[in-house]
C-alpha cells in the first residue's frame, strides 16, 4: 500500500484539524494547571439519574430501542419543548440521537448536497463546519461581533447569502461567546430566512442555561417551524455529557429523512442512557435549576473579575463561557493562551479556533469551582498586568 | 432589608464560609458595601450564629466518641418540652438537641473522650433529670455524610483538560 494518504477521501483530507488539539497536548503535559478550557458541566450527573440507569440495567433493559428512541422518552421531550412554545408530535416529529453531535451530522446530511452553501455564524462551536463539509457543502462564515454582543444580525446574514445558500446554522445560547438571541433578534433573522427560503438548523443545547430571561427558539416564530430542525439534548442542562443523549424535533418529512440515516448508521441511542434521560426529564428539574443558579453566580463572578483585570468582557447571557477581549495585551489569541498556560498555568481556549472573528478573544469556561475561578483570575491578573507594564516601558 | 438577598448570602456562606465579601458581591451582582451590611445584619439578628468548618475527625488522631441519644420525656404544663430541653442543652458535653416527632421526643448528641465518659453522662446526668422517662444511646461508628458533605468522596476531576 504505497502512499496511503493519497488514497483517502479528499473530503476527509481537507477537513481542518482540530484547533485545540495542540493546545490540549501542551496543557496535558503540565502539572497544577487550572483549566478554564472545559466545555462541559463540572457537576456529576445527579444521583437519582445515575440510579435510574442502574435500575434499568437490573431490570434488563439492555436491548435496542425503536430507532427513534423510547416512545415514552419522545413523549417527555415533546412535553419539555412546550416550555419554549414548541409543539411537536412525539410519534412522528421527535427522535433521540447519540448526543447533539449526531443530530448535527444528520441534519447536515439530510439537508445539503454538493454545491450547496451552509451559512455558519462565527465564532461558534467547532462541529458545524466539518459536518457541512462531510456532507459535501461549502461553508460561508457569517461574522458576529463583540459590539453586537456576538448576536447574529440580519444585515450580516443578508450580506453572506448567495443563490446557493440553503441552510443557516444557529447556535444560541452560543458556545464560545455566551451570546443569546432575543425574540426580536430572531424575528429579523426569520424574516431573512423565509425570504431566501433557507432551512435553519437550530442547535439549542444551551437553551436551559439562559440567564436574565427566557430562551426563545426560532422554530416558535411564525413561518419557521416548517423550515427548522431543532437540536437539543441532555448534556448541558442535566450534566449528562458522557451519556450521549441528544434529540431532534422537526416536521415529519425532515424527521423521517434523518431517521433513515440514523437507522442505518446508529440503529438507536443506548437504551440505558435513554432510561436515565427519561428520569432526568421526569424528575430532574429541581437539581437542574440549582445547577443553573450556581452557573449564574459564577458567571457574574468571572465577568466582574475579567473586567477588573482589564480584559473587557461583554455580558454572556447564556451557556457557561465568558469570552473576554484580550486585545489590550497586544497578543494574538493563540499567543495569549499559550503564554498564559506556560507562565501562569491557566488553560483557556483561543477564540480563533471558533472562527476568524474569534481572534482577539479567548474562551473561559466558568463551569469550575469558585475557588479555582478566583485562583485563575489572580493568575490571569498577574499575567495581564505584567504584559501591560512591559508595554508601557 | 431585602429578604431574598439575605437568603442568597446565607446560602452562599452556609456552603462556604470562607467566601470574601468581594466575591459574594460579584457573584450576586451587588456592591461589597451592600453585602457587608447584609452579613452584618445576618450576624446581628443571629441568623448566622457562627462560622465553622466541617471536619472529618476520623482523619485526625482523636479518640473522642459521639453518641446520639433518643430521650423520652413527660412534657410539662405551659412550657411543653422547652424547659427540659434547656436543662439538657446547658451541659457542655451536649452538642445538639432537637425535638423530634415519632417514637421519642428529644434527640441529643453528646461528645465525650471515651465510651465510659458518655455512659456516665447518660446515667448520672441525663437520665436523672426530672421528667426524663427513658433514654436509648446509639454510639456513632462512622460518618459517611454530614451537612451535605460526603466524607469519603472520591469524586475528583474526571473531565478532559480542554474540550470544545
Amino acid at each position: 500500500m504505497s502512499n496511503l494518504y493519497d488514497r483517502l477521501s479528499p473530503i476527509v483530507i481537507n477537513l481542518p484539524p482540530s484547533g485545540i488539539r495542540r493546545f490540549f497536548d501542551l496543557a496535558n503535559q503540565m502539572q497544577g494547571v487550572i483549566s478554564l478550557g472545559v466545555g462541559e458541566p463540572d457537576f456529576v450527573t445527579p444521583w437519582h439519574i445515575r440510579e435510574a440507569c442502574m435500575y434499568s440495567l437490573e431490570q434488563g433493559y439492555t436491548t435496542y430501542t425503536s430507532n427513534r428512541g423510547l416512545p415514552e422518552l419522545c413523549i417527555e421531550i415533546a412535553k419539555y419543548l412546550t416550555k419554549y412554545d414548541l409543539a411537536y408530535d412525539p410519534s412522528h416529529e421527535i427522535m433521540v440521537t447519540v448526543g447533539g453531535s449526531e443530530a448535527i451530522d444528520l441534519a447536515m446530511r439530510t439537508l445539503v448536497c454538493p454545491g450547496d452553501e451552509v451559512l455558519i455564524p462565527a465564532p461558534t462551536y467547532v462541529s458545524y463546519r466539518p459536518c457541512a463539509m462531510l456532507a459535501g457543502a461549502s461553508v460561508i462564515d457569517v461574522p458576529t461581533y463583540a459590539e453586537d454582543g456576538f448576536r447574529l444580525t440580519a444585515q450580516a446574514l443578508e450580506r453572506a447569502i448567495t443563490t446557493r445558500s440553503k441552510v443557516l446554522v444557529l447556535c444560541f445560547p452560543n458556545n464560545p461567546t455566551g451570546a443569546v438571541m432575543t425574540r426580536e433578534d430572531l424575528a429579523q433573522i426569520a424574516e431573512v430566512a423565509i425570504r431566501h427560503d433557507l432551512f435553519v438548523i437550530s442547535d439549542e443545547i444551551y437553551a436551559e442555561l439562559t440567564y436574565d430571561g427566557h430562551h426563545t427558539s426560532i422554530a416558535a416564530l411564525p413561518g419557521m417551524r416548517e423550515r427548522t430542525i431543532v437540536i437539543s439534548g441532555m448534556s448541558k442542562a442535566y450534566a449528562m455529557t458522557g451519556w450521549r443523549i441528544g434529540y431532534i424535533a422537526a416536521p415529519e418529512p425532515l424527521l423521517a429523512a434523518m431517521l433513515k440515516i440514523h437507522q442505518y448508521t446508529i440503529m438507536c441511542a443506548p437504551h440505558m442512557a435513554q432510561r436515565a434521560a427519561l428520569e432526568a426529564l421526569r424528575n430532574g428539574d429541581d437539581e437542574r435549576d440549582k445547577m443553573i443558579e450556581s452557573y449564574d453566580r459564577r458567571r457574574k463572578l468571572i465577568v466582574a473579575s475579567l473586567n477588573e483585570i482589564g480584559l473587557p468582557c461583554h455580558e454572556p447571557r447564556g451557556a457557561f463561557y465568558a469570552f473576554p477581549d484580550i486585545r489590550p495585551t497586544g497578543l494574538s489569541s493563540e499567543e495569549f493562551a499559550e503564554r498564559l498556560l506556560l507562565e501562569q498555568g491557566v488553560a483557556v481556549v483561543p477564540g480563533n479556533v471558533f472562527g476568524e472573528t474569534g481572534e482577539g478573544f479567548v474562551r473561559c469556561s466558568y463551569a469550575t469551582s469558585v475557588e479555582l475561578i478566583e485562583d485563575a483570575m489572580r493568575r490571569i491578573g498577574a499575567f495581564v498586568s505584567k504584559l501591560v507594564s512591559q508595554a508601557v516601558k | 432589608m431585602n429578604d431574598a438577598l439575605r437568603l442568597k448570602v446565607a446560602d452562599l456562606l452556609h456552603d462556604n464560609a470562607k467566601l470574601s465579601v468581594d466575591t459574594i458581591a460579584k457573584m450576586l451582582g451587588e456592591t461589597p458595601e451592600t453585602i457587608a451590611e447584609t452579613i452584618h445584619h445576618l450576624e446581628r439578628d443571629k441568623v448566622i450564629l457562627r462560622y465553622s468548618a466541617v471536619v472529618n475527625w476520623d482523619k485526625l488522631e482523636t479518640n473522642q466518641v459521639t453518641a446520639v441519644i433518643d430521650v423520652r420525656v413527660l412534657p410539662q404544663r405551659e412550657v411543653g418540652f422547652d424547659s427540659i430541653a434547656k436543662k439538657i442543652y446547658r451541659f457542655e458535653e451536649v452538642k445538639s438537641v432537637a425535638l423530634m416527632s415519632g417514637g421519642y421526643d428529644l434527640q441529643v448528641t453528646v461528645v465525650g473522650r471515651d465510651i465510659r465518659e458518655v455512659s456516665r453522662f447518660v446515667s448520672e446526668k441525663l437520665a436523672t433529670i426530672e421528667n426524663v422517662t427513658a433514654t436509648t444511646t446509639h454510639f456513632l461508628l462512622k460518618t459517611y455524610k454530614s451537612d451535605g458533605v460526603i466524607f469519603d468522596d472520591t469524586d475528583g476531576e474526571r473531565r478532559l483538560m480542554i474540550t470544545p
